[in-house]
C-alpha cells in the first residue's frame, strides 16, 4: 500500500471541499438519528451482554474445576475463550470508547470499566481511543500500523529484518493481549531511553502496567488452577486457561487485522494531512482507512462489531448494536460519492491481510515478481539487496518495481 | 512510680479466627475473578442482598394509582435500607428510556412489617421520571435508592404534654404528611391521639385531585385529626389571611409545611415576622438555568478555580486557557479523556445543541459525567475536578 497522497490515482481526487463537507453533513445525519432512537432496548441489549458473559464465565470456570476430565475441559475450555472474546470486544472495548455512557449507570461508563486484558484501561484508552482513532492509518502517528515493529507500507524502507515478520505477526497474535500492553506504553521507545531519561508517566503507567498483568496471571494461572487441584484438575485447568487466552488473543488480532490491513485499505501521509482538519476531511480518512467483514450476527457479536470497522470509526461512540442498522445507509453515502467500500468475508479479509504482512515482508514488487520457475534468481537478487552496495542496490529495486508493474498490467488487460 | 499497661479488652483484640478467614477467602476469590468483584457477580443473582456492588437497589413491588395523575409505588429495598422516620425523603434512581435519572421522594410509608417503603409520586406534564414512574413503571422493575434524608420529621411524643400541630400542606405537598400520619394512627390509635392535636389544611386544584382524599377525609371523619381542604378552582390560593381565620390558635401550634415554593416563601415570611416555629420542606431547592449561553464554572474539587465562559467555547478549551490543568484527549469527542463529573448546571453539545443538565437532588449524587471537550456551558456549572 502506498499512502493516498503518493498513489498515481487518489481515490479521492474526484471530491471538491464542498462535495467533502456535504458528506460530513450527510454522516453527521445518520450518527444524530441514532442518537435520538437510542433508549431502553439498547440499554437492556448491553445490559444483557453483560450477564450472559459473566454467567458463560462463571459456568465455563466451574466445569474446569474438573478438567482432568477430558469433556469438560473441552466445554470449560470452549465456553472460556468465548466469554474472554465477549468481554473483550463486545463489551470492554466499546463500553471504553463510552458507546454507553449515555445511560448514566457508574457500572457500565468509559471512566470506571476494567477489561480482561493484560492492558489497563488507562493504558488502552489512550492509546486506542485517542490515538489510533483520531490519527487513524496515518503512517508514523498511528501505532496500530504494525505496532511500530513492522513493515506495512511501501514507502517504509525494507530491511532484511522485516523478512521475519510473518513469525513476529504471528508471535504477537498469539500473545496479543502483552503486545498490547507494550505498545500502551510505547515500550520500545520509552525502553531506549537512559533509566534517568524516562517520562514519569511512563514509570506510573509501567508500573500500573506490570500490576495488572500480575493480578491477571494469578487469576489464570495460580488460583483457578489450585481451585480445580482438589480434582487433580490444576494443570489441565491451568493450560484451560492458557489456551482460553490464546484462542482470544488469535482472534481479536485477527479481527483488528481485519479492520485496517487488508490489501486496498488507504493509509495517510503525516504532511498530507491539513493542521485543521474539518470534520468532513475526518470522516473521509475513516472512511478509507477501514474494511468491514461481512458475515452472520453471531460473527458481528463476536468481533464486538468491529465487523462493521467502517462504522465504528465513523461513530465510534454508538452503541455497538445499531451499526448493522446505519450500514446499509452508510454504504450508500460511500456509492453516491464514489468512494470504495471495502468489504468481504473473514476468511478472504484475514487472508488479505496476511498477503499484506508477507508482501511487505520482502522488498517491494519482490513477491509479485516470483514464481516457482525463477525462485533461484530472486533469492540470488534477495540476497544481493540485503547485503549489496547502495547503488546495487537502488539498480535492482528499480528493476524489480519495473517488472511488477509490468506483470499488474498484463493482469489488467 | 510504675505504669500498668491494661490488657486489650475482648473487643480491641484482633479479628477472631473465623472473620479473618472470611476476609481471606473473600480476598482469595475477588482474585479468582479480577478485574472484576466477588460482589460484582453476586449482583446478577441477589441484587438486594447486603452489600452490593452497585449499591442500594429496590425492586417494585406494586404500582398503585392514587388519582388520574398520582399513584404509589412500592418497593422492597435492598438488605441494607436502614431504615427511615416518616417525614423523610428518599432519592431514586430510576431508568427512563435507558438514561438513569434521579429524583427525590417523600416516602408515604411509615416503617412497615413486611419492611416496604413507598413513594407516592405525581405526574407533572413533561417530567420524564415522574410520568415513567406513575405511567409505565411495573411490579419486578429495579430502581437505584439512596439512604433517607431529612430532617421534616416530628418531635417524639412525649407523656403528659399532647403536642399542638398544624400541618399546611398543597398538591403533593400531602406525601412526607402523609407518611407520618399512617405511621402515627395504624400503630396505636388511641396512643397517638393522646399524644397529638392536629390540624392539617390541605391545598389541591380540585377535589377529585387530592391526593389520599379518601384517607384525610376517613382520619377527619373518626376525629384523629381537623382537615381544612381547599380547592383552588372554587376556592383561589391559599392565604395567611385564611390560615388565621380557619385556624384560630395558630401561634400555639408548631407548624409543618410542604408544597410549592411560593407557599412555602409566603409561610416563611409570615412565620419569620412572629418569631413562629415552622419547619418547612421544599421539593426543588434548586432550578438550574438552562437556557443561557455560557456561564461562570467551578472546578470545586481539588483544582479549586473559577472560569468565565461563553457558550461557543468548549469547556476544556475555556478553563486551559484559565490556567486549569484538565483530563483532555483527542478533543473531537471520540476518546472520552476528558470526562468529568459534572454536579450542577448545565451543558450544551456543540455538535449537535443536545442538552446536559445537573441537579442537586435530582441527578446522581455523584453528578453527571461530560465531555468538556464538545460541551459549551449553558449556564453555569459546577465540577468536581
Amino acid at each position: 500500500m502506498t499512502t493516498i497522497t503518493n498513489k498515481a490515482q487518489n481515490p479521492t481526487a474526484h471530491l471538491s471541499p464542498e462535495d467533502v463537507e456535504a458528506l460530513g453533513a450527510e454522516l453527521d445525519a445518520i450518527r444524530q438519528s441514532v442518537l435520538e432512537a437510542r433508549g431502553e432496548k439498547d440499554a437492556a441489549y448491553i445490559r444483557r451482554m453483560v450477564d450472559l458473559q459473566r454467567k458463560l464465565e462463571l459456568g465455563s470456570r466451574a466445569v474446569l474445576l474438573v478438567s482432568a476430565f477430558p469433556p469438560a475441559w473441552v466445554l470449560g475450555t470452549a465456553g472460556l475463550s468465548v466469554a474472554k472474546i465477549l468481554e473483550n470486544m463486545e463489551i470492554g472495548h466499546n463500553v471504553m470508547h463510552g458507546q454507553w455512557d449515555w445511560m448514566r449507570d457508574p457500572k457500565i461508563h468509559s471512566s470506571t470499566w476494567e477489561w480482561d486484558n493484560a492492558s489497563t484501561a488507562e493504558g488502552w484508552k489512550h492509546s486506542h481511543n485517542e490515538v489510533h482513532h483520531t490519527y487513524t492509518n496515518i503512517v508514523g502517528k498511528d501505532n496500530d500500523l504494525g505496532y511500530g515493529i513492522m513493515r506495512v507500507d511501501e514507502e517504509q524502507r525494507w530491511y532484511p529484518m522485516y523478512l521475519a515478520q510473518p513469525l513476529w505477526n504471528f508471535i504477537n497474535a498469539c500473545f496479543f493481549e502483552y503486545g498490547i500492553a507494550a505498545y500502551d506504553l510505547e515500550l520500545g521507545k520509552n525502553l531506549a531511553k537512559p533509566k534517568d531519561k524516562r517520562p514519569e508517566s511512563f514509570k506510573k503507567a509501567a508500573k500500573a502496567t506490570l500490576r495488572k498483568i500480575r493480578k491477571q496471571a494469578t487469576k489464570d494461572y495460580v488460583i483457578n488452577p489450585a481451585l480445580a487441584a482438589p480434582t487433580g484438575s490444576f494443570l489441565p485447568a491451568l493450560a484451560a486457561n492458557f489456551t482460553a487466552n490464546v484462542i482470544r488473543n488469535l482472534w481479536s488480532h485477527s479481527v483488528i487485522m481485519c479492520g485496517h490491513f487488508p490489501e486496498g485499505v488507504e493509509t495517510f501521509e503525516l504532511k498530507s494531512i491539513p493542521e485543521k482538519e474539518t470534520r468532513g476531511e475526518w470522516y473521509l480518512r475513516q472512511m478509507l482507512g477501514s474494511a468491514n467483514i461481512s458475515g452472520s450476527k453471531l460473527m458481528h457479536i463476536m468481533t464486538g462489531n468491529l465487523s462493521h470497522q467502517i462504522e465504528h470509526h465513523l461513530f465510534p461512540d454508538l452503541p455497538s448494536s445499531r451499526y448493522a442498522e446505519v450500514a446499509p445507509q452508510v454504504r450508500a453515502i460511500f456509492e453516491k460519492y464514489g468512494l470504495n467500500y471495502h468489504s468481504a468475508p473473514l476468511p478472504q479479509q484475514v487472508g488479505s491481510a496476511w498477503h499484506r504482512v508477507v508482501r511487505l515482508s520482502f522488498p517491494n514488487g519482490w513477491l509479485a515478481t516470483t514464481n516457482a520457475k525463477n525462485l533461484p534468481t530472486q533469492l540470488k537478487m534477495l540476497y544481493a539487496l540485503a547485503t549489496a552496495d547502495r547503488r546495487t542496490r537502488r539498480v535492482i529495486q528499480l528493476r524489480l518495481e519495473r517488472e511488477a508493474r509490468k506483470i499488474e498490467a498484463a493482469k489488467a488487460a | 512510680m510504675s505504669t500498668t499497661t491494661a490488657a486489650p479488652s475482648a473487643a480491641e483484640r484482633p479479628a477472631p479466627g473465623p472473620r479473618r478467614l472470611r476476609t481471606g477467602l473473600r480476598s482469595l476469590l475477588d482474585a479468582a475473578v479480577t478485574p472484576l468483584s466477588v460482589d460484582d457477580l453476586l449482583d446478577h443473582f441477589a441484587p438486594l442482598r447486603p452489600g452490593a456492588a452497585v449499591g442500594l437497589q429496590g425492586r417494585i413491588v406494586s404500582v398503585a394509582s392514587e388519582t388520574d395523575d398520582a399513584a404509589t409505588i412500592v418497593v422492597k429495598p435492598g438488605r441494607d435500607w436502614q431504615g427511615h422516620i416518616p417525614g423523610q425523603y428518599v432519592r431514586v434512581g430510576v431508568d427512563v428510556d435507558g438514561v438513569r435519572l434521579w429524583r427525590t421522594y417523600s416516602l408515604t410509608h411509615g416503617p412497615r412489617r413486611d419492611g416496604h417503603i413507598s413513594i407516592t409520586v405525581k405526574a407533572i406534564p413533561g417530567g420524564a421520571v415522574s410520568q415513567h414512574l406513575v405511567r409505565t413503571a411495573r411490579p419486578g422493575q429495579m430502581l437505584q435508592l439512596a439512604q433517607a434524608e431529612g430532617d421534616f420529621v416530628l418531635t417524639p411524643p412525649q407523656a403528659g404534654n399532647r403536642q399542638k400541630l398544624l400541618l399546611v400542606t398543597a398538591g403533593s405537598g400531602i406525601t412526607p404528611v402523609i407518611g407520618m400520619l399512617r405511621n402515627l394512627y395504624s400503630r396505636n390509635d388511641a396512643e397517638a391521639r393522646a399524644a397529638y392535636d392536629i390540624v392539617l389544611v390541605h391545598s389541591a386544584m380540585k377535589r377529585d385531585e387530592v391526593i389520599f382524599g379518601a384517607e384525610l377525609r376517613a382520619h377527619a371523619e373518626a376525629g384523629r385529626l381537623r382537615l381544612i381542604e381547599r380547592h383552588t378552582d372554587t376556592d383561589g390560593l391559599l392565604t395567611t389571611d385564611d390560615l388565621e381565620n380557619e385556624v384560630p390558635d395558630l401561634a400555639e401550634r408548631t407548624a409543618y409545611a410542604c408544597g410549592p415554593a411560593g407557599l412555602l416563601d409566603t409561610l416563611e415570611a409570615y412565620y419569620g415576622e412572629r418569631r413562629l416555629t415552622l419547619h418547612t420542606e421544599r421539593f426543588r431547592p434548586t432550578v438550574v438555568d438552562v437556557d443561557a449561553a455560557g456561564g461562570t464554572l467551578t472546578f470545586a474539587g481539588s483544582s479549586a478555580a473559577s472560569v468565565e465562559t461563553d457558550g461557543s467555547v468548549p469547556i476544556l478549551d475555556a478553563a486551559e486557557s484559565a490556567g486549569v490543568l484538565m483530563p483532555s484527549g483527542c478533543r473531537m469527542g471520540i476518546c472520552m479523556g476528558c470526562v468529568l463529573p459534572m454536579k450542577s448546571g448545565a451543558v450544551r453539545d456543540l455538535r449537535n445543541g443536545d442538552l446536559t443538565v445537573a441537579v442537586p437532588g435530582e441527578t446522581h449524587p455523584d453528578g453527571v459525567k461530560i465531555q468538556t471537550c464538545i460541551s459549551a456551558a449553558a449556564g453555569d456549572c459546577t465540577f468536581d475536578h
